[in-house]
């Protein structure tokens, strides 16, 4: 399964990812009116160490203990990618407490929000990998799946 | 061909039947569900009340998961004994069940004192299963005033639950603090000052000791008139079935990392069950969901005949109200063994990460609980904190703890 990685080494740390990322999940056609002046919600997050940076998103786990903890069955897994359903969330934070890659967070309205690699969305494929200037993002299949 | 049984029909025996069909895909399996619903999820009823989710939501699985699953379930029926030697179940209509390897999955009660003149009072609730709060809705009015016998995690709930439903809320406990089993007494106080602003009267280190019809005679001497008792002063593990087959149990089954029990061809999951907690180096009852969940699929892997083993269990939990939340995981040691603590408080929040033996080995995170899994990991993952930096371990959860090797293979690879 194609998933999305981080290249530190190409990564300068401007946080487009992060701004395409919650425009293509805004459900707005206007970057500009989706974002400005507002609360912008991120899917993915650019961490720094002192000169280091990387974008870092869901991974997609193949055994994914954010679902097998979800208390309202919201989360789950749809051809190796973790989905959420929104209606059923009712916003416990449970998978934030246990994501070891600290992946997934609080939306607007109370309910968690994830990367769902923008298959649903607009965008069709990961706007973070499409925008990125310095292709510090890449979306591609490594490894063996199970 | 398997004959697989298990008794429950919760979020342990999804987890079980999910288990199980990792590998069989064919034998049968039969569940003995008390309750007559498909399985749900518990900890929802709050949210049901508060508007915040639907019956139809509420379930844990789809519609047509028994099917997909090729489940037998046997709805309204307990079982009422075990016989290891000739492997079957007798259910309360007198038939049997056989099994060829069995999980218990058998949940937990509430467990309600013998108050004195607690059977006088008329509206008197649990809150654990939908039965209860459908009962409890039913009574609800917007002059009630409620009485919640227990500040735990189920009373508390119940109280955001009905807030907006009723008159007048107020909570009493035997402990001095709110959530005294996952809080110290500074970080209840933040949750109990931020539950009084929304109006819930606590009345603490004090306790109901009889009831007359509508009034509750403190201990204090104090009396407290309400319409509506909620009665949740805590919960026990369903153990008396496995029990008088002679099983070991202590406060709960015992298990072990493979979800074995001392009886052969019977494993146990869920809220009935003692396990090992890694964080506190014993065993311990932890009733939560995820440890249900997971604990239920590593025991039906195994009835399937895999070597699973679920090895990584720690108490967790992730609570909010009114939109403060309080995530709390693993064992707090004080000084006195071993432990140290680091702490940080800001206007709106604590942040307390304990540890001991170069182990990080719980947290209390009280406002800002974002990201608070990457060290929920460092905890199940027993991560020596050498490996890590441990400035940026107290600065805020993130990947840049990690030297950057290990971060690169954490983060290049399928996980």
């Amino acid at each position: 399964m194609k998933r999305v990685y981080a290249e530190e080494k190409w990564c300068i740390g401007c946080h487009l990812c992060e701004y395409n990322c919650a425009f293509a999940n805004s459900g707005e056609s206007d970057m500009a009116k989706a974002l400005k002046n507002k609360p912008v919600f991120p899917r993915i997050t650019v961490e720094e160490d002192n000169k280091i940076t990387y974008a870092l998103s869901c991974r997609h786990c193949d055994d994914p203990i954010c679902v097998k903890s979800c208390i309202s069955g919201a989360l789950s897994v749809q051809n190796g990618v973790i989905r959420i359903d929104k209606d059923k969330c009712i916003g416990c934070l449970t998978c934030i407490l246990v994501c070891p890659y600290g992946a997934v967070s609080q939306g607007k309205n109370g309910v968690v929000q994830k990367c769902e690699l923008c298959l649903e969305n607009s965008c069709g494929e990961p706007a973070c990998v499409k925008g990125c200037p310095n292709r510090a993002l890449v979306y591609e299949e490594r490894g063996d799946d199970k | 061909m398997k004959s697989y049984v298990i008794i429950g029909n919760g979020v342990a025996a999804a987890g079980c039947i999910e288990g199980i069909r990792n590998t069989d895909k064919v034998s049968k399996i039969t569940v003995i569900s008390a309750e007559e619903h498909p399985v749900y999820s518990r900890p929802l009823i709050s949210y049901y009340l508060e508007g915040k989710t639907t019956l139809e939501n509420m379930n844990y699985r789809s519609e047509s998961f028994y099917k997909d699953n090729k489940c037998d379930v046997i709805y309204g029926r307990k079982a009422v004994s075990i016989n290891d030697k000739s492997k079957s179940i007798t259910l309360d209509d007198e038939t049997t069940v056989a099994y060829d390897s069995l999980c218990m999955a058998t949940g937990s009660s509430p467990f309600v004192p013998p108050f004195d003149g607690l059977d006088r009072v008329e509206n008197k609730f649990c809150f654990m299963t939908i039965d209860d709060t459908l009962s409890l809705e039913k009574a609800l009015t917007k002059d009630s005033r409620v009485l919640i016998v227990g500040a735990g995690l189920i009373g508390l709930k119940c109280a955001e639950g009905i807030l907006g439903r009723v008159a007048k809320i107020t909570v009493c406990d035997l402990a001095n603090r709110v959530l005294s089993s996952i809080l110290d007494e500074e970080c209840a106080l933040v949750m109990q000052k931020h539950l009084e602003k929304h109006n819930i009267e606590f009345v603490l280190g004090d306790t109901a000791v009889r009831f007359d019809k509508n009034t509750a005679e403190m201990k204090s001497g104090r009396n407290i008139d309400f319409d509506i008792l909620v009665l949740a002063v805590g919960v026990r593990a369903n153990t008396e079935l496995f029990k008088n087959l002679g099983g070991d149990t202590n406060r709960g089954i015992l298990i072990n990392d493979s979800m074995e029990t001392s009886v052969p061809y019977i494993y146990a999951a869920g809220d009935c069950t003692e396990g090992n907690d890694i964080s506190l180096g014993d065993k311990r009852v932890l009733a939560i969901l995820p440890n249900a969940y997971m604990q239920g699929y590593c025991a039906g892997q195994n009835m399937a005949g895999e070597k699973a083993e679920f090895g990584n269990a720690i108490p967790m939990n992730s609570i909010g109200f009114f939109g403060l939340h309080a995530m709390t995981a693993g064992s707090y040691f004080d000084e006195s063994s071993g432990g140290e603590l680091f702490e940080e408080k800001t206007d709106n929040g604590i942040k307390r990460l304990y540890t001991k033996d170069g182990l990080l080995t719980g947290y209390i995170l009280i406002g800002d609980v974002a990201r608070a899994g990457i060290y929920t990991s460092l905890i199940r993952e027993k991560t020596p904190l050498e490996s890590i930096n441990i400035d940026k371990l107290y600065k805020n959860p993130s990947f840049a703890m990690f030297f950057s090797e290990i971060r690169r293979k954490k983060l290049g690879g399928v996980i």
